[in-house]
């Protein structure tokens, strides 16, 4: 596979903190699993941020809390030796939606329940525990423009099957695209087969006010 | 490296965590550090600590353990800290990392020097799925879709030593303003709005700074290739 469209130092560092919302990590991560790349980038990172905690004060108040631990350790099982922790794999044909995607849309993407957006496209929406973030698989057909969408903020498009190509370039599987408000783009997939992406947006700004949510649209927020 | 780490129990186990091959944090040039247990005073260097975790992890040994506690403890507690602002909490969440470490410390690959990044990982998550009650999506390298890296694996090794080793001079080489902004950022402890408050700078600045920092450390990571 040969990626050329990364995951930003920016984007990649808050994923290595931990400061990024679950729906753009599960963009970055299904990345990462298909980009050696950035795999070993994050890695650097991960081991700055450890040294940055190694560098801390150590202004925390510790005291009593060894002894709290051992009493938690007496109940395990200290002084007795383990044996190695073995993972199992399971043996499955190569699939479209890479891990940790595949668990979160609950199968491959042949087994979803599509819904049809108009004009050949569909979607599976992809429920995540943050309040920040929409995210969705879209699949849209061979040579055909992507449905059009607003763009609040931010939006990640993580292509996993097929391609498009848009103003930024042509991008395919593995490539991760960065938009943001400001990048006006016409996306078209590619003629070899259907486009496949998983596409991450901020969550539109929901008003409790029925005039704040009629005047919306007109301000653009 | 995946870390699953779901619904929070007490004493219950914490899901997967598989070591990730190319962590390897630089080993050889970091000064030793000092700590004080006992009224003595033990000098651990990141070498002593792999070992250390060795030992918990295949003798299961407390004495082992208690140095990596007071080590890494308070650590992870200012870390918990400063992201929770809860000294309760930052306790609680301490020692649920330390007690990972101990409950999955077989899985800590001895031959990536210093265990922190290790634990850093374990904390970070921990801090994620407990406090923002939210998941921490990675990816899972037995996963039949996942690529992996194609370079023979000792090469990777060295390679990651020397990155990770450039990259930390780098980040000793940047201007102080913009190291302190990074540091700062990088642990969610300050969001951009509030550093840009703090040091008078408009937003925007704030934001180049630090994406000019994590160029320049980009640039060395390449530079060192």
């Amino acid at each position: 596979m040969n990626i050329r469209h990364h995951v930003s130092d920016t984007l990649l560092a808050a994923y290595a903190t931990g400061d990024l919302a679950e729906g753009w990590s599960l963009a970055v991560a299904t990345h990462l699993s298909l980009c050696p790349e950035c795999r070993k980038r994050l890695a650097k990172f991960e081991a700055v941020a450890a040294d940055m905690m190694e560098a801390l004060p150590a202004e925390a108040d510790v005291s009593g809390s060894w002894d709290a631990m051992k009493a938690r350790l007496a109940g395990s099982d200290a002084g007795v030796a383990l044996p190695p922790e073995k993972t199992v794999s399971k043996p499955v044909a190569s699939p479209v939606l890479p891990e940790p995607l595949r668990s979160y849309v609950g199968g491959d993407a042949k087994a979803l329940k599509w819904k049809p957006l108009g004009r050949g496209a569909y979607q599976v929406q992809i429920p995540t525990r943050d309040e920040e973030t929409t995210v969705r698989l879209l699949r849209i057909p061979a040579g055909r423009p992507v449905p059009e969408h607003s763009h609040g903020g931010r939006e990640l498009t993580l292509v996993l099957a097929g391609s498009f190509s848009d103003e930024q370039g042509r991008f395919a599987r593995g490539d991760l695209e960065e938009a943001d408000e400001d990048l006006q783009h016409q996306p078209v997939a590619g003629s070899e087969e259907d486009c496949i992406c998983l596409a991450v947006t901020d969550a539109p700004l929901r008003f409790s006010s029925r005039f704040l949510r009629i005047v919306q649209p007109i301000l653009g927020i | 490296m995946t870390i699953t780490v779901s619904n929070l129990a007490p004493g219950c186990h914490y899901g997967t965590i598989q070591s990730f091959p190319l962590l390897r944090p630089a080993a050889k040039r970091k000064p030793a550090v000092t700590s004080r247990m006992c009224g003595m005073v033990m000098s651990e260097n990141p070498e002593d600590l792999a070992r250390l975790m060795e030992s918990v992890a295949l003798r299961r040994d407390v004495a082992a353990f208690e140095v990596l506690f007071r080590h890494f403890g308070p650590k992870v507690k200012t870390y918990m800290l400063r992201q929770t602002r809860n000294p309760q909490l930052a306790e609680e969440l301490m020692q649920e990392t330390m007690m990972a470490v101990w409950n999955k410390a077989s899985l800590f690959d001895a031959g990536r020097g210093n265990p922190s990044a290790w634990i850093f990982t374990i904390a970070r998550n921990l801090f994620i799925s407990a406090y923002r009650k939210q998941n921490r999506p990675e990816f899972d390298p037995n996963d039949p879709a996942f690529v992996p890296e194609t370079i023979e694996p000792a090469e990777v090794v060295l390679q990651g030593l020397q990155e990770a080793e450039s990259l930390r001079a780098a980040l000793n080489e940047l201007p102080d303003e913009q190291r302190e902004l990074v540091s700062r950022s990088f642990f969610a402890d300050v969001p951009h709005s509030a550093l840009a408050a703090e040091y008078g700078l408009p937003l925007g600045t704030v934001k180049s700074r630090i994406r000019m920092a994590l160029a320049k450390l980009r640039k060395s990571m390449e530079g060192g290739r």
